[in-house]
Protein backbone atom coordinates (compact mmCIF):
# COMPACT_ATOMS: atom_id res chain seq x y z
CA UNK A 1 0.00 0.00 0.00
CA UNK A 2 2.64 2.33 1.26
CA UNK A 3 4.93 0.90 -1.45
CA UNK A 4 2.30 2.12 -4.21
CA UNK A 5 1.26 5.59 -3.03
CA UNK A 6 5.04 6.03 -2.84
CA UNK A 7 5.64 5.37 -6.65
CA UNK A 8 2.20 7.55 -7.45
CA UNK A 9 4.20 9.88 -5.70
CA UNK A 10 7.56 9.41 -7.31
CA UNK A 11 6.12 9.35 -10.61
CA UNK A 12 3.92 12.46 -10.32
CA UNK A 13 6.79 14.14 -8.73
CA UNK A 14 9.36 13.51 -12.16
CA UNK A 15 6.01 14.25 -14.63
CA UNK A 16 5.39 17.36 -12.28
CA UNK A 17 8.76 18.45 -12.47
CA UNK A 18 9.27 17.86 -16.60
CA UNK A 19 5.74 19.55 -17.47
CA UNK A 20 6.83 22.08 -14.80
CA UNK A 21 9.05 23.69 -17.14
CA UNK A 22 6.14 24.30 -19.40
CA UNK A 23 4.12 25.59 -16.73
CA UNK A 24 6.51 28.19 -16.02
CA UNK A 25 6.71 28.63 -19.48
CA UNK A 26 3.16 29.48 -20.00
CA UNK A 27 3.39 31.02 -16.54
CA UNK A 28 6.09 33.60 -18.15
CA UNK A 29 3.73 34.34 -21.49
CA UNK A 30 0.11 34.09 -20.37
CA UNK A 31 0.44 35.78 -16.78
CA UNK A 32 4.00 37.58 -16.67
CA UNK A 33 4.05 39.48 -19.58
CA UNK A 34 0.86 39.24 -20.70
CA UNK A 35 1.37 37.13 -24.22
CA UNK A 36 -1.18 34.46 -24.46
CA UNK A 37 0.83 32.23 -26.82
CA UNK A 38 -0.56 29.19 -28.47
CA UNK A 39 2.51 28.32 -30.52
CA UNK A 40 4.00 26.15 -27.43
CA UNK A 41 1.88 23.31 -28.74
CA UNK A 42 4.00 23.45 -31.91
CA UNK A 43 7.59 24.28 -29.97
CA UNK A 44 7.02 21.25 -27.31
CA UNK A 45 6.95 18.17 -30.60
CA UNK A 46 9.13 20.51 -32.41
CA UNK A 47 11.72 20.23 -29.66
CA UNK A 48 10.96 16.18 -29.48
CA UNK A 49 11.67 16.17 -33.35
CA UNK A 50 14.47 18.23 -33.29
CA UNK A 51 16.56 16.53 -30.51
CA UNK A 52 15.37 12.80 -31.75
CA UNK A 53 16.81 13.99 -35.24
CA UNK A 54 20.36 14.58 -33.74
CA UNK A 55 20.46 11.99 -31.20
CA UNK A 56 20.29 9.45 -34.30
CA UNK A 57 22.81 11.69 -36.15
CA UNK A 58 25.32 10.83 -33.34
CA UNK A 59 24.86 14.03 -31.56
CA UNK A 60 26.25 14.15 -27.42
CA UNK A 61 22.18 13.66 -26.32
CA UNK A 62 23.50 16.83 -23.69
CA UNK A 63 24.63 18.90 -26.43
CA UNK A 64 20.79 17.96 -28.84
CA UNK A 65 18.65 18.89 -25.47
CA UNK A 66 20.67 21.94 -25.49
CA UNK A 67 19.98 22.63 -29.05
CA UNK A 68 16.56 21.43 -28.97
CA UNK A 69 16.10 23.70 -26.01
CA UNK A 70 17.40 26.66 -27.99
CA UNK A 71 15.36 25.36 -31.76
CA UNK A 72 12.37 26.16 -29.53
CA UNK A 73 13.41 29.52 -28.13
CA UNK A 74 13.67 30.90 -32.59
CA UNK A 75 9.84 29.53 -32.42
CA UNK A 76 9.22 32.07 -29.91
CA UNK A 77 10.93 34.64 -31.25
CA UNK A 78 8.85 33.67 -34.68
CA UNK A 79 6.15 33.56 -32.83
CA UNK A 80 6.00 36.87 -31.01
CA UNK A 81 7.62 38.82 -34.42
CA UNK A 82 4.69 38.22 -36.10
CA UNK A 83 2.92 40.11 -33.39
CA UNK A 84 5.19 42.86 -32.61
CA UNK A 85 6.60 43.45 -36.18
CA UNK A 86 3.46 42.38 -38.45
CA UNK A 87 0.90 43.51 -35.50
CA UNK A 88 -1.23 40.32 -35.90
CA UNK A 89 -3.26 39.68 -33.13
CA UNK A 90 -1.79 37.22 -30.55
CA UNK A 91 -3.99 34.36 -30.40
CA UNK A 92 -3.69 34.13 -34.05
CA UNK A 93 0.48 34.12 -34.19
CA UNK A 94 -0.32 31.25 -32.28
CA UNK A 95 -2.36 29.42 -34.27
CA UNK A 96 -0.50 30.18 -37.35
CA UNK A 97 2.94 28.52 -35.58
CA UNK A 98 0.96 25.61 -34.52
CA UNK A 99 -0.42 24.80 -38.18
CA UNK A 100 2.64 25.59 -39.73
CA UNK A 101 5.37 23.53 -37.37
CA UNK A 102 3.33 20.50 -38.01
CA UNK A 103 4.62 20.55 -41.17
CA UNK A 104 7.91 22.03 -39.97
CA UNK A 105 7.93 18.85 -37.76
CA UNK A 106 7.66 16.10 -40.41
CA UNK A 107 9.68 17.82 -42.44
CA UNK A 108 12.64 17.89 -39.37
CA UNK A 109 12.25 14.77 -38.88
CA UNK A 110 12.52 13.98 -42.70
CA UNK A 111 8.97 13.60 -43.48
CA UNK A 112 8.30 10.85 -40.98
CA UNK A 113 5.62 10.61 -38.05
CA UNK A 114 7.77 9.48 -35.62
CA UNK A 115 11.61 8.91 -34.97
CA UNK A 116 12.49 5.94 -32.80
CA UNK A 117 15.13 6.31 -29.56
CA UNK A 118 15.20 3.14 -28.38
CA UNK A 119 18.67 1.66 -29.74
CA UNK A 120 20.00 5.35 -29.05
CA UNK A 121 21.83 6.66 -26.14
CA UNK A 122 19.97 9.58 -24.08
CA UNK A 123 20.41 11.66 -21.45
CA UNK A 124 18.53 9.18 -19.31
CA UNK A 125 21.54 6.76 -20.06
CA UNK A 126 24.37 9.04 -19.32
CA UNK A 127 22.78 10.22 -16.01
CA UNK A 128 22.60 6.61 -15.29
CA UNK A 129 26.10 5.93 -15.83
CA UNK A 130 27.31 8.65 -14.13
CA UNK A 131 25.82 8.27 -10.96
CA UNK A 132 25.47 4.21 -10.93
CA UNK A 133 21.92 3.41 -10.47
CA UNK A 134 20.72 1.62 -13.33
CA UNK A 135 18.66 2.88 -16.43
CA UNK A 136 15.20 2.68 -16.04
CA UNK A 137 14.84 3.07 -12.58
CA UNK A 138 12.13 6.13 -11.69
CA UNK A 139 14.97 7.83 -9.75
CA UNK A 140 16.89 8.11 -12.80
CA UNK A 141 14.21 10.19 -14.51
CA UNK A 142 13.44 11.74 -11.57
CA UNK A 143 17.12 12.83 -10.87
CA UNK A 144 17.11 14.43 -14.66
CA UNK A 145 14.11 16.43 -14.05
CA UNK A 146 15.13 17.51 -11.13
CA UNK A 147 18.60 19.13 -12.26
CA UNK A 148 16.54 20.26 -14.86
CA UNK A 149 13.74 22.30 -12.61
CA UNK A 150 16.62 23.42 -10.20
CA UNK A 151 18.55 24.96 -12.97
CA UNK A 152 15.61 26.42 -14.76
CA UNK A 153 14.41 27.90 -11.14
CA UNK A 154 17.71 29.33 -10.27
CA UNK A 155 17.94 31.52 -13.56
CA UNK A 156 14.81 32.77 -13.94
CA UNK A 157 14.62 33.76 -10.45
CA UNK A 158 17.85 35.66 -10.98
CA UNK A 159 16.94 36.48 -14.42
CA UNK A 160 13.17 38.38 -13.44
CA UNK A 161 14.75 40.50 -11.24
CA UNK A 162 17.66 41.32 -13.49
CA UNK A 163 16.56 45.38 -15.01
CA UNK A 164 15.98 44.00 -18.30
CA UNK A 165 13.56 41.00 -16.37
CA UNK A 166 11.87 43.67 -14.52
CA UNK A 167 10.82 45.50 -17.70
CA UNK A 168 9.67 42.19 -19.04
CA UNK A 169 7.31 41.77 -16.34
CA UNK A 170 6.21 45.13 -16.42
CA UNK A 171 5.30 45.38 -19.95
CA UNK A 172 2.81 42.33 -18.93
CA UNK A 173 1.28 45.33 -16.26
CA UNK A 174 1.32 48.27 -17.88
CA UNK A 175 2.87 48.78 -21.57
CA UNK A 176 2.61 52.46 -22.04
CA UNK A 177 4.32 53.17 -18.57
CA UNK A 178 7.22 51.05 -19.83
CA UNK A 179 7.41 52.89 -23.32
CA UNK A 180 6.97 55.93 -21.59
CA UNK A 181 10.14 55.00 -18.60
CA UNK A 182 12.29 53.56 -21.97
CA UNK A 183 11.94 50.12 -22.36
CA UNK A 184 11.31 48.79 -25.77
CA UNK A 185 8.36 46.61 -25.19
CA UNK A 186 8.35 44.98 -28.52
CA UNK A 187 11.69 43.74 -27.72
CA UNK A 188 10.51 42.83 -24.40
CA UNK A 189 7.96 40.50 -25.46
CA UNK A 190 10.15 38.66 -27.93
CA UNK A 191 12.68 37.93 -25.48
CA UNK A 192 9.82 36.37 -22.64
CA UNK A 193 8.60 34.65 -25.59
CA UNK A 194 11.67 32.99 -26.67
CA UNK A 195 12.45 32.10 -23.03
CA UNK A 196 8.89 30.52 -22.77
CA UNK A 197 8.89 28.44 -26.20
CA UNK A 198 12.35 27.34 -25.41
CA UNK A 199 11.40 26.07 -21.93
CA UNK A 200 9.00 23.76 -23.62
CA UNK A 201 10.63 22.72 -26.32
CA UNK A 202 13.32 21.36 -23.54
CA UNK A 203 10.61 19.71 -22.01
CA UNK A 204 9.54 18.00 -25.62
CA UNK A 205 13.18 16.70 -25.76
CA UNK A 206 13.43 15.23 -22.22
CA UNK A 207 9.51 13.52 -22.61
CA UNK A 208 10.95 12.39 -25.65
CA UNK A 209 14.18 11.04 -24.43
CA UNK A 210 11.98 9.45 -21.42
CA UNK A 211 9.98 7.60 -23.87
CA UNK A 212 11.98 6.44 -26.54
CA UNK A 213 10.12 8.15 -29.53
CA UNK A 214 9.39 11.27 -31.38
CA UNK A 215 5.78 12.35 -32.47
CA UNK A 216 4.26 14.38 -34.65
CA UNK A 217 1.25 14.27 -32.50
CA UNK A 218 2.97 14.54 -29.51
CA UNK A 219 2.35 18.28 -28.50
CA UNK A 220 -1.32 17.58 -28.62
CA UNK A 221 -2.85 18.74 -25.31
CA UNK A 222 -0.01 20.29 -23.90
CA UNK A 223 -1.52 23.55 -24.32
CA UNK A 224 -4.40 22.28 -21.80
CA UNK A 225 -2.16 21.02 -19.37
CA UNK A 226 0.35 23.68 -19.19
CA UNK A 227 -2.84 25.91 -18.93
CA UNK A 228 -4.53 23.59 -16.13
CA UNK A 229 -1.28 23.85 -14.01
CA UNK A 230 -0.85 27.71 -14.25
CA UNK A 231 -4.56 27.62 -12.81
CA UNK A 232 -4.20 25.11 -10.31
CA UNK A 233 -0.89 26.70 -9.16
CA UNK A 234 -2.52 29.77 -9.38
CA UNK A 235 -5.33 29.05 -7.61
CA UNK A 236 -3.64 27.02 -4.64
CA UNK A 237 -0.88 28.86 -3.88
CA UNK A 238 -1.89 32.73 -4.57
CA UNK A 239 1.66 33.33 -5.29
CA UNK A 240 3.07 37.02 -5.05
CA UNK A 241 6.48 37.60 -6.26
CA UNK A 242 8.57 36.40 -9.05
CA UNK A 243 10.11 33.38 -6.39
CA UNK A 244 6.94 32.19 -5.52
CA UNK A 245 4.93 32.46 -9.40
CA UNK A 246 7.84 29.85 -10.04
CA UNK A 247 7.24 28.03 -7.34
CA UNK A 248 3.39 27.88 -8.05
CA UNK A 249 3.54 26.83 -11.56
CA UNK A 250 6.14 23.81 -10.90
CA UNK A 251 3.38 22.92 -8.07
CA UNK A 252 0.41 23.42 -10.47
CA UNK A 253 2.13 20.97 -12.99
CA UNK A 254 2.66 18.40 -9.71
CA UNK A 255 -1.11 18.47 -8.45
CA UNK A 256 -1.80 18.54 -12.07
CA UNK A 257 0.05 14.72 -12.92
CA UNK A 258 -0.86 13.59 -9.51
CA UNK A 259 -4.45 13.97 -9.85
CA UNK A 260 -4.19 12.53 -13.54
CA UNK A 261 -2.34 9.61 -12.50
CA UNK A 262 -4.20 8.49 -9.28
CA UNK A 263 -7.87 9.07 -11.52
CA UNK A 264 -5.47 6.06 -14.04
CA UNK A 265 -4.65 3.64 -11.49
CA UNK A 266 -7.98 3.97 -9.76
CA UNK A 267 -9.38 2.71 -13.03
CA UNK A 268 -10.71 5.07 -15.13
CA UNK A 269 -10.89 4.68 -18.31
CA UNK A 270 -8.25 7.13 -20.14
CA UNK A 271 -11.27 8.70 -22.28
CA UNK A 272 -12.14 9.97 -19.01
CA UNK A 273 -8.99 12.20 -18.61
CA UNK A 274 -9.94 15.12 -20.74
CA UNK A 275 -13.36 15.60 -18.80
CA UNK A 276 -10.96 15.32 -15.31
CA UNK A 277 -8.95 17.88 -16.93
CA UNK A 278 -12.23 20.05 -17.68
CA UNK A 279 -13.21 19.82 -14.29
CA UNK A 280 -9.81 20.74 -12.39
CA UNK A 281 -9.47 23.82 -14.20
CA UNK A 282 -13.55 24.96 -13.61
CA UNK A 283 -13.16 24.15 -10.24
CA UNK A 284 -10.19 26.47 -9.96
CA UNK A 285 -11.15 29.18 -11.91
CA UNK A 286 -14.29 29.02 -9.86
CA UNK A 287 -13.15 29.51 -6.15
CA UNK A 288 -12.03 32.45 -6.28
CA UNK A 289 -15.36 33.78 -7.65
CA UNK A 290 -16.81 31.95 -5.11
CA UNK A 291 -15.26 33.27 -2.13
CA UNK A 292 -15.80 36.81 -3.15
CA UNK A 293 -19.74 35.90 -3.39
CA UNK A 294 -19.16 34.56 -0.31
CA UNK A 295 -17.77 37.90 1.02
CA UNK A 296 -20.49 39.51 -1.24
CA UNK A 297 -18.21 41.28 -3.09
CA UNK A 298 -18.72 42.64 -6.63
CA UNK A 299 -17.69 40.61 -9.23
CA UNK A 300 -16.64 41.86 -12.33
CA UNK A 301 -17.40 40.03 -15.86
CA UNK A 302 -15.20 37.61 -16.91
CA UNK A 303 -12.46 39.01 -19.68
CA UNK A 304 -13.00 37.91 -22.78
CA UNK A 305 -9.34 36.56 -23.17
CA UNK A 306 -7.91 34.89 -20.73
CA UNK B 1 17.90 82.80 -13.28
CA UNK B 2 21.08 81.87 -13.67
CA UNK B 3 22.98 81.97 -16.91
CA UNK B 4 21.86 78.56 -18.69
CA UNK B 5 18.64 80.19 -18.54
CA UNK B 6 18.73 80.88 -22.49
CA UNK B 7 19.83 77.01 -23.16
CA UNK B 8 16.74 76.08 -25.45
CA UNK B 9 15.44 72.84 -23.88
CA UNK B 10 12.65 71.75 -26.17
CA UNK B 11 12.04 73.39 -29.94
CA UNK B 12 8.96 72.44 -31.72
CA UNK B 13 9.30 73.67 -35.41
CA UNK B 14 5.72 73.27 -37.20
CA UNK B 15 4.55 70.39 -35.71
CA UNK B 16 0.81 69.24 -36.96
CA UNK B 17 -1.23 65.91 -36.61
CA UNK B 18 -4.12 64.88 -38.33
CA UNK B 19 -5.62 62.36 -37.38
CA UNK B 20 -7.85 59.61 -39.10
CA UNK B 21 -6.47 60.94 -42.44
CA UNK B 22 -8.51 61.01 -45.64
CA UNK B 23 -11.78 59.54 -43.44
CA UNK B 24 -14.98 61.77 -42.84
CA UNK B 25 -13.58 61.42 -39.21
CA UNK B 26 -10.23 63.35 -40.21
CA UNK B 27 -9.11 65.58 -36.90
CA UNK B 28 -6.36 67.87 -37.45
CA UNK B 29 -5.85 68.02 -33.78
CA UNK B 30 -2.25 70.17 -34.03
CA UNK B 31 -1.99 72.58 -36.66
CA UNK B 32 1.35 73.98 -37.13
CA UNK B 33 3.15 74.55 -33.52
CA UNK B 34 5.75 76.36 -33.23
CA UNK B 35 7.07 76.69 -29.49
CA UNK B 36 10.47 77.39 -27.88
CA UNK B 37 11.06 75.93 -24.20
CA UNK B 38 14.10 77.19 -22.38
CA UNK B 39 15.84 75.87 -19.37
CA UNK B 40 13.91 75.89 -15.90
CA UNK B 41 10.85 77.41 -17.94
CA UNK B 42 7.58 76.54 -16.08
CA UNK B 43 4.76 76.79 -18.98
CA UNK B 44 1.26 76.52 -17.63
CA UNK B 45 -0.91 75.75 -20.47
CA UNK B 46 -4.55 75.83 -20.72
CA UNK B 47 -7.36 75.39 -23.90
CA UNK B 48 -10.72 74.78 -24.43
CA UNK B 49 -11.35 70.89 -24.93
CA UNK B 50 -9.86 69.11 -27.70
CA UNK B 51 -7.92 71.98 -28.80
CA UNK B 52 -4.86 69.78 -28.90
CA UNK B 53 -2.94 70.10 -25.92
CA UNK B 54 -2.60 66.08 -24.94
CA UNK B 55 -1.52 65.49 -28.74
CA UNK B 56 1.22 68.02 -28.39
CA UNK B 57 2.68 66.36 -25.37
CA UNK B 58 2.06 62.92 -27.11
CA UNK B 59 4.25 64.27 -29.93
CA UNK B 60 6.70 65.49 -27.82
CA UNK B 61 7.09 62.14 -25.62
CA UNK B 62 7.16 60.48 -28.94
CA UNK B 63 4.16 58.36 -28.45
CA UNK B 64 3.34 59.33 -32.31
CA UNK B 65 4.88 60.96 -34.46
CA UNK B 66 4.21 64.60 -36.27
CA UNK B 67 3.22 64.69 -39.95
CA UNK B 68 6.44 65.26 -42.18
CA UNK B 69 8.49 68.76 -42.06
CA UNK B 70 7.44 68.55 -38.59
CA UNK B 71 10.45 68.98 -36.21
CA UNK B 72 10.49 67.83 -32.66
CA UNK B 73 14.40 68.79 -31.14
CA UNK B 74 14.90 68.35 -27.56
CA UNK B 75 18.24 69.36 -25.75
CA UNK B 76 19.41 70.01 -29.44
CA UNK B 77 19.16 66.16 -30.43
CA UNK B 78 16.62 65.80 -33.77
CA UNK B 79 14.05 63.42 -31.86
CA UNK B 80 11.20 63.67 -34.19
CA UNK B 81 11.04 59.88 -35.46
CA UNK B 82 12.83 58.12 -32.71
CA UNK B 83 10.31 55.69 -31.11
CA UNK B 84 8.58 56.23 -28.06
CA UNK B 85 10.92 54.20 -25.71
CA UNK B 86 13.74 56.28 -26.91
CA UNK B 87 11.72 59.92 -26.59
CA UNK B 88 11.56 58.34 -22.65
CA UNK B 89 15.29 59.36 -22.12
CA UNK B 90 14.26 62.94 -22.71
CA UNK B 91 10.71 63.26 -21.24
CA UNK B 92 9.14 62.51 -17.58
CA UNK B 93 5.39 62.19 -17.76
CA UNK B 94 2.19 62.25 -15.51
CA UNK B 95 -0.87 61.34 -16.90
CA UNK B 96 -4.39 62.31 -16.31
CA UNK B 97 -5.05 58.73 -14.43
CA UNK B 98 -3.05 57.20 -12.22
CA UNK B 99 -3.20 53.73 -13.55
CA UNK B 100 -1.25 55.31 -17.28
CA UNK B 101 1.56 56.03 -14.80
CA UNK B 102 2.06 52.98 -12.64
CA UNK B 103 2.35 49.33 -12.95
CA UNK B 104 -0.43 47.99 -10.20
CA UNK B 105 0.76 44.31 -9.63
CA UNK B 106 4.28 45.60 -8.90
CA UNK B 107 5.36 47.19 -5.59
CA UNK B 108 6.57 50.33 -5.00
CA UNK B 109 10.04 49.53 -5.47
CA UNK B 110 9.72 47.74 -8.81
CA UNK B 111 7.95 50.81 -10.18
CA UNK B 112 10.31 53.40 -8.69
CA UNK B 113 13.30 50.68 -10.46
CA UNK B 114 11.61 51.21 -13.29
CA UNK B 115 11.61 54.63 -13.71
CA UNK B 116 15.55 54.97 -12.46
CA UNK B 117 16.87 53.71 -15.52
CA UNK B 118 14.92 55.97 -17.24
CA UNK B 119 17.55 56.81 -20.09
CA UNK B 120 19.92 54.34 -19.20
CA UNK B 121 20.80 51.28 -20.70
CA UNK B 122 19.42 47.95 -18.82
CA UNK B 123 21.33 45.15 -18.16
CA UNK B 124 21.43 42.15 -15.96
CA UNK B 125 22.62 43.62 -13.16
CA UNK B 126 19.71 43.49 -10.34
CA UNK B 127 17.03 46.12 -10.92
CA UNK B 128 17.20 47.37 -7.40
CA UNK B 129 19.65 47.06 -4.33
CA UNK B 130 20.30 48.46 -0.88
CA UNK B 131 22.11 51.98 -2.10
CA UNK B 132 18.95 52.22 -4.54
CA UNK B 133 16.14 51.37 -1.96
CA UNK B 134 18.06 53.82 0.59
CA UNK B 135 17.08 56.47 -2.98
CA UNK B 136 14.12 55.72 -3.27
CA UNK B 137 13.44 56.19 0.49
CA UNK B 138 14.80 59.25 0.34
CA UNK B 139 13.01 60.04 -2.24
CA UNK B 140 9.44 58.74 -0.93
CA UNK B 141 9.58 60.68 2.30
CA UNK B 142 9.69 64.35 0.63
CA UNK B 143 5.81 63.36 -0.04
CA UNK B 144 5.08 62.91 3.64
CA UNK B 145 2.66 60.25 2.89
CA UNK B 146 4.64 57.45 4.37
CA UNK B 147 4.88 55.56 1.41
CA UNK B 148 8.83 55.27 1.98
CA UNK B 149 7.80 52.51 4.83
CA UNK B 150 5.71 50.20 1.84
CA UNK B 151 8.60 49.73 -0.45
CA UNK B 152 6.69 46.08 -1.38
CA UNK B 153 3.24 47.47 -1.34
CA UNK B 154 1.76 46.75 -4.99
CA UNK B 155 0.99 49.91 -5.88
CA UNK B 156 -2.86 48.81 -7.07
CA UNK B 157 -3.26 48.93 -3.14
CA UNK B 158 -2.16 52.85 -3.18
CA UNK B 159 -5.27 55.64 -3.43
CA UNK B 160 -5.32 57.87 -6.60
CA UNK B 161 -3.10 60.77 -4.81
CA UNK B 162 -0.47 58.34 -3.43
CA UNK B 163 -0.46 56.94 -6.96
CA UNK B 164 -0.46 60.59 -8.31
CA UNK B 165 2.88 61.44 -6.18
CA UNK B 166 4.30 58.17 -6.62
CA UNK B 167 4.61 59.02 -10.55
CA UNK B 168 5.40 62.53 -9.62
CA UNK B 169 8.52 61.03 -8.15
CA UNK B 170 8.88 57.65 -10.82
CA UNK B 171 8.69 61.26 -13.86
CA UNK B 172 11.62 63.05 -11.73
CA UNK B 173 13.72 60.70 -10.27
CA UNK B 174 15.96 60.24 -13.57
CA UNK B 175 16.17 63.70 -14.10
CA UNK B 176 14.51 64.31 -17.64
CA UNK B 177 15.21 67.61 -19.88
CA UNK B 178 11.47 68.09 -19.77
CA UNK B 179 8.61 67.36 -17.22
CA UNK B 180 5.35 66.92 -18.84
CA UNK B 181 2.30 66.53 -16.41
CA UNK B 182 -0.83 66.55 -18.55
CA UNK B 183 -4.32 67.20 -15.86
CA UNK B 184 -2.34 65.50 -14.03
CA UNK B 185 -4.22 66.37 -11.27
CA UNK B 186 -7.71 66.24 -12.62
CA UNK B 187 -9.06 62.99 -11.22
CA UNK B 188 -8.41 63.70 -7.67
CA UNK B 189 -10.59 65.43 -5.30
CA UNK B 190 -10.16 69.04 -4.88
CA UNK B 191 -8.07 68.64 -1.39
CA UNK B 192 -6.14 65.19 -2.88
CA UNK B 193 -5.49 67.60 -5.79
CA UNK B 194 -4.25 70.57 -4.02
CA UNK B 195 -1.51 68.35 -2.12
CA UNK B 196 -0.30 66.53 -5.33
CA UNK B 197 -0.41 70.60 -6.98
CA UNK B 198 2.23 71.61 -3.84
CA UNK B 199 4.40 68.46 -4.13
CA UNK B 200 4.98 69.07 -8.01
CA UNK B 201 5.91 72.80 -7.25
CA UNK B 202 8.16 71.54 -4.26
CA UNK B 203 9.69 69.03 -6.59
CA UNK B 204 9.77 70.92 -9.61
CA UNK B 205 11.55 73.61 -7.50
CA UNK B 206 14.50 71.33 -6.13
CA UNK B 207 15.31 69.40 -9.25
CA UNK B 208 15.02 73.08 -11.41
CA UNK B 209 12.89 70.81 -13.80
CA UNK B 210 11.89 72.11 -16.91
CA UNK B 211 8.17 71.63 -17.19
CA UNK B 212 5.13 71.99 -19.10
CA UNK B 213 2.07 71.55 -17.13
CA UNK B 214 -1.53 71.38 -18.70
CA UNK B 215 -4.33 72.44 -16.88
CA UNK B 216 -7.99 73.32 -17.34
CA UNK B 217 -8.43 75.91 -14.47
CA UNK B 218 -7.30 79.31 -15.30
CA UNK B 219 -6.60 80.04 -12.24
CA UNK B 220 -4.12 77.15 -10.85
CA UNK B 221 -2.76 78.30 -14.87
CA UNK B 222 -1.92 81.65 -13.30
CA UNK B 223 -0.56 80.99 -10.03
CA UNK B 224 1.70 78.16 -11.24
CA UNK B 225 4.63 78.86 -14.05
CA UNK B 226 6.49 81.62 -15.64
CA UNK B 227 5.06 80.99 -18.46
CA UNK B 228 1.45 80.68 -19.91
CA UNK B 229 0.45 79.05 -23.37
CA UNK B 230 -2.95 79.14 -24.79
CA UNK B 231 -4.08 77.00 -27.45
CA UNK B 232 -7.05 76.94 -29.30
CA UNK B 233 -7.91 74.66 -32.43
CA UNK B 234 -4.43 72.64 -32.63
CA UNK B 235 -2.28 75.98 -32.97
CA UNK B 236 -1.01 78.12 -30.01
CA UNK B 237 -2.94 81.36 -29.51
CA UNK B 238 -1.31 82.82 -26.55
CA UNK B 239 1.99 82.67 -25.41
CA UNK B 240 2.91 84.95 -22.01
CA UNK B 241 6.16 85.58 -20.46
CA UNK B 242 7.16 86.21 -17.01
CA UNK B 243 6.40 89.85 -16.37
CA UNK B 244 2.66 90.24 -17.51
CA UNK B 245 1.89 86.80 -15.77
CA UNK B 246 2.77 88.10 -12.59
CA UNK B 247 0.28 90.91 -13.74
CA UNK B 248 -2.10 88.92 -15.03
CA UNK B 249 -6.24 88.27 -14.01
CA UNK B 250 -8.74 86.02 -15.25
CA UNK B 251 -10.46 88.80 -16.84
CA UNK B 252 -7.00 89.46 -19.00
CA UNK B 253 -7.03 85.94 -20.21
CA UNK B 254 -10.14 86.17 -21.41
CA UNK B 255 -9.72 89.23 -23.10
CA UNK B 256 -6.73 87.53 -24.50
CA UNK B 257 -8.57 84.44 -25.78
CA UNK B 258 -11.35 86.81 -27.81
CA UNK B 259 -8.71 89.15 -29.31
CA UNK B 260 -6.43 86.04 -30.36
CA UNK B 261 -9.22 83.60 -31.64
CA UNK B 262 -11.62 86.38 -32.77
CA UNK B 263 -14.83 83.72 -30.83
CA UNK B 264 -16.52 84.74 -27.61
CA UNK B 265 -15.63 83.59 -25.07
CA UNK B 266 -17.87 80.54 -23.67
CA UNK B 267 -17.89 78.96 -20.61
CA UNK B 268 -19.33 75.92 -21.99
CA UNK B 269 -17.84 75.63 -24.92
CA UNK B 270 -14.66 76.78 -23.91
CA UNK B 271 -14.71 74.66 -20.84
CA UNK B 272 -12.25 76.10 -19.06
CA UNK B 273 -13.13 76.56 -15.49
CA UNK B 274 -12.42 79.56 -13.67
CA UNK B 275 -13.74 78.80 -9.96
N1 LIG C 1 -5.40 58.93 -30.82
C1 LIG C 1 -6.32 59.73 -31.41
N2 LIG C 1 -7.01 59.28 -32.48
C2 LIG C 1 -7.93 60.08 -33.09
N3 LIG C 1 -8.21 61.33 -32.70
C3 LIG C 1 -7.55 61.84 -31.64
C4 LIG C 1 -6.58 61.06 -30.93
N4 LIG C 1 -6.07 61.81 -29.92
C5 LIG C 1 -6.71 62.99 -29.99
N5 LIG C 1 -7.59 63.03 -31.02
C6 LIG C 1 -8.42 64.18 -31.41
O1 LIG C 1 -7.57 65.27 -31.55
C7 LIG C 1 -8.18 66.44 -31.01
C8 LIG C 1 -7.29 67.02 -29.93
O2 LIG C 1 -7.32 66.15 -28.81
P1 LIG C 1 -6.47 66.37 -27.48
O3 LIG C 1 -5.08 66.67 -27.85
O4 LIG C 1 -6.70 65.19 -26.62
O5 LIG C 1 -7.15 67.65 -26.84
P2 LIG C 1 -6.98 68.29 -25.40
O6 LIG C 1 -6.00 67.47 -24.64
O7 LIG C 1 -6.54 69.68 -25.66
O8 LIG C 1 -8.34 68.25 -24.79
C9 LIG C 1 -9.54 66.03 -30.52
O9 LIG C 1 -10.49 66.34 -31.49
C10 LIG C 1 -9.42 64.54 -30.34
O10 LIG C 1 -10.66 63.92 -30.56
MG1 LIG D 1 -6.18 66.32 -22.81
Amino acid sequence: MFEMIGGLLAFSFYEGLVFGLIAVGMYLTFRMINFPDLGVEGSFPFGGAVVAVLIVKGWNPFIATIAAAFAGSLVGVATSMLNTKLRIPALLCGIIMIVSLWSINLRVMGNRANISLLREETIFHKIADLVGISYGRIEVDILVALVLAVITFFVLNWFLCTQIGLALRATGDNEQMVRGLGSDTEMNIVIGCSIANGLVALAGAVICQAQGFSDVGMGIGILVMGLASVILGDAIFRPKGVTSMLLAATAGAFVYRLFITVALRMGMPPGDLKLITGLLVTIALVIPFIRKKIRHEWVPPASRLF
Amino acid sequence: MGDTANKNVLQLRDVKKIFSHGTIDEVTALNGINLTVQEQDFISIIGSNGAGKSTMLNVIAGVFPPERGGKVIIDGDDVTNLPEYRHSAYTGRVWQEPQVGTASKMTIEENLAMAYLRGKKRGLKAASNKELRALFREALKQLGLGLEDRLNAPVGTLSGGQRQSLSLVMATISKPAILLLDEHIATLDPKTAQTVLKLSKMIIDKEKMTTMMVTHNMEIALRFGNRLVMMHRGKVIVDIGEERKNTLTINDLVNAFEQASGEKFDDDSVLLSHR
